[in-house]
């Protein structure tokens, strides 16, 4: 079995980490009920014998859990999310020496973050994170988790990034990068977030965008089925996205729903890695399946259900629907429609009790209705996971590697373009050593191009291809 | 004689299991048969051939397991054990912790060539364990990375080790759609390569397994485990002790080189594909009676279709009268370069398998009568009182393997994914001579 290192990097990023370390506990003891420390737990947990008295406790292998460690590591520039986490009930997952911490905050400037915080803390954070995989036998992925619009995710969360490419070239980065929205109070977040793409889209194997208003609106839509209280759309407390119940944080923080959504994203994309199934799904899979051009790497993510309705006999309609609505303009982690787009390929996730045959019945029964890149037809990736999430006895996550991200990438641009025309803002920035002009440029021409790429692959949609001529053989 | 199996990868791995659970079933249920000379011959003689007792009398298969990552291993190993009747050698796995990835390139460039000696001892200790060694059957997926990448790294090892050995590598092709994307790539460069080093390969496809599993098992909800059992039955068919044209008293003692000897006469055509009658759930068996007119008739008319399954064939094809050329070949008619069926159940002296011997189902260019071979067994199998398996190597492959090359040819026409490969070793080159090597088999079946 292998093992993963969470990253977390700024208040967001340490926020949604929380709710994944909890989430993840949950499903874990959910699962584990004899309190084995088994291979499963291993991925993402070590256990350690705290008594030992060498300051971070020396890994057991197998037997009874004794005091569980996240294989994280926690980054933020200021103390306040980080304090309070260590003061919260998941203090004891986390240990000093997986920290970093500074006083000042980057002001909401990607520069700072980059630049000054990531020359600064650059040995740092690399003995951080060798120290963390030292303590994996075989280390698969490391999962960074940031905001795109404030100065320390996007700014120290991309260097990050580029360090694990350096430190780690062979173990797998996949990044849940948090896209602002249109209507975000940091007025530099266009910035942010145009020079930390140029990172992701270079130095990332995988990109799982997420945004903002996407989440806020699921979480409303969630809030509102549960205050409808119409006899027979009861909803399990416990089996909704959004829901934290049964971990261990007891009082609900204003992100918490929000950041529930993300933290069960990561946890579908690795259940299969961790768990059984008939037909396991690593994450290396993943990326082989999914990105057919090194730099088209970002992925448009859908959970469904979003909540199990407490009566419990669910016709098989309710299966069907699940996959129905994975393609729904209204279950995507970003603003985005991918049943008017392209695909260029597409994975489901399945957990729980689900067979093959319904995986094949509902491709069969959606694919008409999706329109995919002429060579890649039958660009279908599936698993079967058979340990369903809490509360459900069933779930989907579908990832889609499509063109409908162009536009929230233009909307990006666009909200860029509006700011660097009358240069405003711009001296923050070049304050800061080892800031040019040419950064900006140099993210906006990558950035272009992107979008161009996305662009031309849009254009082959509803042409007739002609198949490839083949070789011919002389006979 | 007997074999040894190497199960490559999830798909292997599991196939691996049910084939083994079909045979001990299979040999526990023939101890019983009356007269019991004949029920110890067969149960001696399929035991030697896929199992090997231990000092303390348990039964162990002759096998070895090989996946990249732990967890189908470990789950293999325990149902077998869970199974009371047989089990797999304690050392004879191989497991890694990270699996290939679905990547042809990291499973045959980097994890193959890494473990081929700790491989290769294990299959070298099972080997030992046979007083005669008939042939090494290995089990793999095309479409994942393990089983097609490791799987054909390791048969070109084996292909080294033991020169003079039989080699058949059995293996199961994707669904169509919806399992692994790449699936094309690698199922392309899998064939390829083995074309150069196996003897024989025989193909089960996932789809025409799936629908035996809906249409003839009435299967609601099919698992993967449901397929596999299908697999299975079909193997287990073939690999069972049988009578052949040379042995008539006695059972077949070198089932492997006969198998090679009746079906892959030219080096060029060496893709055998397989099916079944009847099958059915098991709870119908009871109720059903079979003749085998009844059995062979369909059989036969599914072989001249290229039909899998004994239902939807079209009766309308009919064999062309020898002596007119390919051209004139009526669409639709399946030509075979060999034929073997395999009839096992009561009477089955009485069966008369001569409409297989018409020489106008096969290629103009062989000689008659050396086309054709059958094997005989007297008794049931796998709880069917008459079965009938044919193992064929035909035209019947050409449009699956021309669909697949076809799609993968598309998708490398845009070089989508290609980087995935080149990181690890394989160049575009090498996609191109895959894709020559194929075009010519394809081409060499088409001219049939």
């Amino acid at each position: 079995m292998t093992q993963s290192i969470v990253v977390q990097v700024g208040q967001c990023g340490n926020q949604v980490g929380c709710r994944f370390w909890d989430l993840a506990l949950r499903e874990h003891a959910h699962v584990n009920k004899k309190g084995i420390y088994d291979e499963a737990l291993s991925s993402f947990f070590r256990n350690v014998d705290t008594r030992r008295n060498d300051g971070e406790g020396s890994d057991i292998a197998g037997g009874k859990i004794r005091c569980l460690k996240a294989r994280a590591v926690l980054i933020d520039m200021e103390e306040g999310v980080v304090n309070e986490i260590l003061q919260g009930p998941l203090r004891d997952v986390f240990d000093s020496t997986q920290l970093i911490t500074d006083v000042s905050g980057s002001g909401n400037n990607w520069a700072v973050g980059h630049k000054m915080y990531g020359s600064a803390y650059r040995e740092q954070i690399v003995e951080r994170l060798r120290k963390a995989a030292e303590h994996c036998d075989c280390l698969q992925c490391f999962f960074l988790i940031h905001s795109m619009g404030g100065g320390t995710g996007s700014g120290l969360g991309s260097c990050v990034l580029n360090l694990l490419e350096e430190e780690f070239p062979d173990v797998c980065r996949f990044v849940t990068a948090v896209y602002p929205s249109a209507e975000d109070d940091v007025i530099t977040s266009p910035y942010n977030s145009v020079l930390a793409m140029q990172e992701l889209t270079e130095h990332a194997d995988c990109v799982l965008p997420v945004e903002n208003q996407s989440l806020v609106d699921i979480v409303n839509k969630i809030k509102h089925m549960a205050h409808t209280g119409k006899p027979g759309s009861v909803i399990k407390k416990d089996s909704t996205v959004i829901s934290g119940q049964g971990g261990v944080s007891k009082s609900e923080k204003p992100f918490d729903a929000m950041n529930n959504i993300v933290a069960n994203l990561l946890l579908n994309l690795t259940s299969s890695a961790r768990f059984e199934g008939s037909l396991n799904m690593d994450l290396n899979e993943i990326t082989m399946n999914l990105v057919p051009f090194p730099r088209l790497h970002y992925l448009v993510s859908s959970l469904t259900p979003l909540y199990t309705l407490a009566d419990v006999s669910i016709p098989t309609r309710r299966l069907d629907q699940m996959f129905t609505d994975a393609f729904s303009k209204d279950h995507q982690l970003i603003r985005a429609d991918p049943k008017n787009s392209l695909y260029l390929a597409c994975a489901l996730m399945v957990r729980g009790n689900v067979q093959v045959s319904d995986l094949r019945r509902n491709i069969e029964r959606l694919k008409p209705s999706l329109p995919f890149i002429s060579w890649n037809q039958e660009g279908w990736k599936t698993g079967l996971c058979s340990v369903p999430p809490v509360g459900h006895s069933h779930s989907l996550l579908a990832l889609a590697n499509n063109t409908c991200v162009k536009p929230t990438f233009i909307d990006l641009k666009d909200r860029f373009m509006r700011l660097y025309k009358k240069k405003a803002h711009l001296h923050h920035y070049l304050h800061v050593e080892g800031m040019e002009q040419g950064c900006f440029t140099e993210a906006l021409s990558s950035l272009s191009s992107l979008i161009e790429e996305y662009s031309q692959l849009d254009a082959t949609k509803n042409l007739l291809v002609p198949d490839a001529p083949r070789m011919n053989i002389a006979t | 004689m007997s074999i040894v199996t190497v199960q490559l990868g999830q798909c292997g791995n599991q196939v691996g299991q049910e084939l083994f659970d079909v045979i001990s079933n299979d040999t526990h249920d023939a101890q019983r048969y009356k007269p019991s000379a004949l029920g110890k011959a067969y149960h001696v003689c399929s035991q030697e051939r896929f199992l090997h007792e231990s000092i303390t009398g348990e039964l162990s298969a002759r096998a070895v397991l090989i996946d990249m990552e732990p967890k189908v291993i470990t789950q293999t190993m325990a149902t077998a054990a869970k199974s009371g009747r047989w089990k797999y050698g304690d050392q004879s796995f191989f497991c890694q912790k990270q699996g290939s990835g679905n990547n042809w390139a990291n499973g045959f460039c980097v994890h193959g060539p890494r473990h081929e000696e700790a491989v290769g001892e294990l299959v070298r200790r099972e080997v030992e364990r046979c007083d005669r060694l008939a042939g090494i059957l290995t089990l793999m997926s095309v479409a994942g990375g393990t089983g097609s990448g490791v799987g054909t790294y390791i048969t070109q090892c084996l292909r080294d080790a033991y020169p003079h050995s039989f080699l058949l590598n059995q293996l199961t092709w994707p669904y169509g759609t919806g399992e692994v994307i790449v699936q094309n790539y690698n199922s392309v460069l899998t064939l390829s390569h083995l074309y150069q080093c196996s003897d024989a390969i025989l193909v089960h496809e996932n789809d025409t397994v799936h629908r035996i599993c809906a249409q003839l098992m009435n299967i609601k909800h099919i698992s993967f485990s449901d397929v596999n059992k299908v697999i299975a039955h079909q193997l287990g068919s073939v690999l069972q002790p049988a009578h052949t044209a040379h042995t008539h008293s006695q059972y077949s003692r070198n089932p492997m080189g006969e198998l090679m000897a009746g079906l892959v006469c030219h080096p060029e055509y060496r893709l055998l594909s397989v099916c079944s009658v009847p099958q059915m759930p098991s709870s119908s068996l009871a109720y059903s009676t079979f003749t085998w007119p009844g059995l062979l008739k369909p059989l036969r008319q599914m072989l001249i279709t290229s039909t899998k399954m004994e239902e939807g064939i079209d009766w309308q094809v009919r064999a062309p009268p020898v002596g007119q050329g390919a051209a004139q070949k009526l669409s639709g008619f399946n030509t075979s370069l060999a034929n073997l069926l395999i009839l096992r159940g009561k009477d089955v002296s009485s069966a008369n398998a001569c409409g297989f011997l018409d020489p106008a189902l096969y290629c103009p260019w062989l000689p008659a009568g050396g086309a054709f071979s059958t094997w005989r067994s007297q008794l049931p199998f796998n709880r069917y009182e008459k079965s009938a398996t044919l193992v064929s190597n035909s035209q019947s492959l050409l449009r699956p393997l021309d669909h697949m090359v076809g799609k993968a040819w598309n998708m490398f026409a845009s070089r989508a994914y290609v980087h995935q490969y080149t990181k690890f070793g394989i160049t575009e080159e090498d996609f191109l001579d895959s894709f020559t090597c194929l075009e010519q088999v394809i081409s060499s079946y088409k001219h049939l």
